[in-house]
């Protein structure tokens, strides 16, 4: 089986956000980008996978501007197989839409023909939640998402999902799409000898054109602002002077 | 303009609160059907009729629907689809796993976790973890928007919506339920309690959790926790708020051993009154919290029990 693994660049989970000053977005020139966190889980799960025998072919696609390949790298060191970029953008601070990136995505399916692809529930930066499940849409394929466990066997995949109240355990037919959370596993860190390794392994560049899809955005962003601050706080010095603000000024308690 | 809203439904039963808040963020959207849609959902269906601003229940009971597995419950929507210019749902994780599929189907972009509503087309949700607001324009004839229900007050009932029964739309023969391990419990739900009180990395432990279960109930306040603390294993999943947990805005937050990670303060720094307590000064929870309590909590948290 080939697992296809979707890989995102966005702004490092460590560094803090800034507005820009005209509000026309988040300011992302010079700063720290990495892969997005829940990809990581992703990839380390098709390197599972393949460590178990149960898959053949790692296949990571990232979809955006020219430097994305930085982040298959990563993915390549890791332990995926090969890679493909597929340039959708010029501009850093271009975001393509998850309907785009899963028309691309339904694409390169077509061509590559995996089994299964794992995939982050959401990226950090658009906080969108939503690729995995349109791509799901798009192809027609069942969709396991937010999962902490997940096993495969033959033409069907269990998969235990993160719910609002506690955790699901499905059965989903193959070829499927999984999303996966943060207790599906802890990925593991590349080391040198691979990142050196990864810089051989065959990265393929495309665009968006290549496979006839426009990736224009359905939203337009009108405005980008700051969060509301919240005012000042104060320090109580024990329980008892705590529990007399809450009484009293507070009145919450 | 109409709109059609996914009721939040577990096991027959509606999740009142969160389905009242997106029935009050839809009304200014237009007039509001509501689907209900489970094995059983009639007793949902009639209760979600009673909300002030509901002018139609939709009820699709069917084996098929049970569990709200993904696949079934985006063909009905989307079977349904054609008569409203909004399909919205409250931003449940049941609504996530399945909005996006509804909107990729009717090719629009979806717009998920709406916390204001500017005009039929414009909408303000949160990005970066919260670190940011962005106001967008969809461009789509059908929007497909999932609301962040801690931002919206629920509608009041008086209403007298009629509910009309509608077929299954297909089959699913792609995904089948196997089984839900939920956690019993007698507190009030996360996402809706006046009070929280969360404990972190700092508790240490499973069993320690017992101190900060002791002030919730105290308080009949939920109990929550930070990703720190359930990735190591002293509470469960669902306990989780955060950027990539439940997002909650309670009256009251009281934070025990959490540092203040910003994935953290995305679910929670809406909160009306945010107490921290943290041995560590420095801690950045220290920076969002209107009282803030610089002690060991093992010392603390019992004894605010105590004096409650």
């Amino acid at each position: 089986m080939k697992v296809l693994v979707p890989v995102k660049r966005v702004i490092d989970y460590n560094v803090k956000v800034r507005v820009k000053a005209d509000g026309s977005g988040v300011d992302l020139a010079n700063v720290k980008m990495s892969m997005n966190p829940f990809d990581e889980i992703a990839v380390e799960e098709a390197i599972r996978l393949k460590e178990a025998g149960k898959a053949e072919e790692i296949v990571a696609v990232s979809i955006g501007v020219k430097q994305s390949q930085e982040t298959l790298r990563t993915a390549l060191a890791m332990g995926a197989d090969r890679a493909i970029l597929v340039v959708a953008a010029d501009d850093v601070h271009t975001d393509i839409e998850p309907l785009a990136v899963a028309k691309i995505l339904k694409a390169v399916i077509d061509e590559e023909q995996p089994g299964l692809v794992l995939a982050g529930k959401q990226a950090i930066d658009n906080d969108m939640n939503a690729t995995g499940q349109m791509l799901a849409a798009l192809t027609g394929w069942s969709q396991g998402t937010f999962a902490s466990e997940l096993d495969i066997d033959g033409d069907h995949a269990t998969v235990t999902r993160e719910v609002d109240g506690g955790l699901q355990t499905i059965k989903i037919k193959m070829p499927a799409i999984v999303t996966v959370d943060l207790r599906l596993n802890e990925p593991r860190y590349a080391s040198l000898p691979n990142i050196m390794k990864a810089k051989k392994k065959p990265l393929d560049e495309k665009t968006a054109a290549d496979y006839g899809v426009d990736t224009a955005p359905r939203l337009t962003v009108v405005s980008t602002a700051e969060p509301a601050a919240r005012a000042a706080g104060v320090m109580v010095a024990d329980v008892a002077e705590l529990v007399a603000k809450l009484k009293d000024e507070a009145g919450v308690i | 303009m109409a709109v059609l809203l996914l009721a939040e439904i577990n096991d027959g039963e509606l999740a009142l609160d969160q389905t009242a808040k997106a029935v009050s963020a839809a009304t200014a959207l237009g007039d509001v059907t509501v689907l209900a849609c489970g094995a059983t959902c009639a007793d949902a269906a009639a209760e979600a009729g009673k909300i002030a601003g509901v002018s139609k229940v939709l009820c699709a009971e069917d084996a098929i629907y049970g569990h709200r597995l993904a696949e079934a419950t985006a063909d009905l929507i989307v079977s349904l689809a054609g008569d409203y210019s909004h399909i919205v749902a409250p931003a449940t994780t049941d609504a996530k796993n399945i909005l996006p599929r509804v909107a990729a189907l009717l090719d629009a972009m979806v717009i998920s976790d709406v916390t204001g509503v500017v005009d039929a087309d414009t909408f303000e949700r949160p990005i970066y973890a919260g670190n940011a607001i962005q106001t967008v324009k969809s461009g789509d004839e059908k929007k497909v928007i999932t609301f962040r229900t801690a931002g919206f007050d629920a509608a009041g009932d008086g209403g007298s919506a009629s509910v009309e029964t509608i077929a299954a739309a297909g089959g699913n023969d792609l995904s089948e339920w196997v089984e839900d391990k939920v956690q019993e419990s007698d507190r009030p739900d996360l996402t809706s309690a006046k009070i929280v009180v969360s404990g972190g990395r700092g508790v240490g432990s499973e069993e320690s959790f017992a101190i900060i279960e002791a002030l919730a109930d105290k308080l009949g306040a939920a109990v929550g926790a930070s990703r720190a603390a359930v990735d190591s294993g002293y509470a469960p999943n669902d306990w989780q708020v955060g950027q990539t947990g439940k997002v909650v805005a309670p009256d009251l937050y009281i934070a025990c051993g959490i540092s203040g990670a910003i994935q953290h303060l995305a679910g929670m720094k809406d909160s009306k009154v945010i107490v921290a307590i943290n041995k560590d000064e420095e801690a950045p929870i220290f920076q969002v919290a209107d009282y803030g309590l610089v002690a060991d909590l093992f010392d603390a948290v019992p004894a605010l029990t105590e004096a409650l």
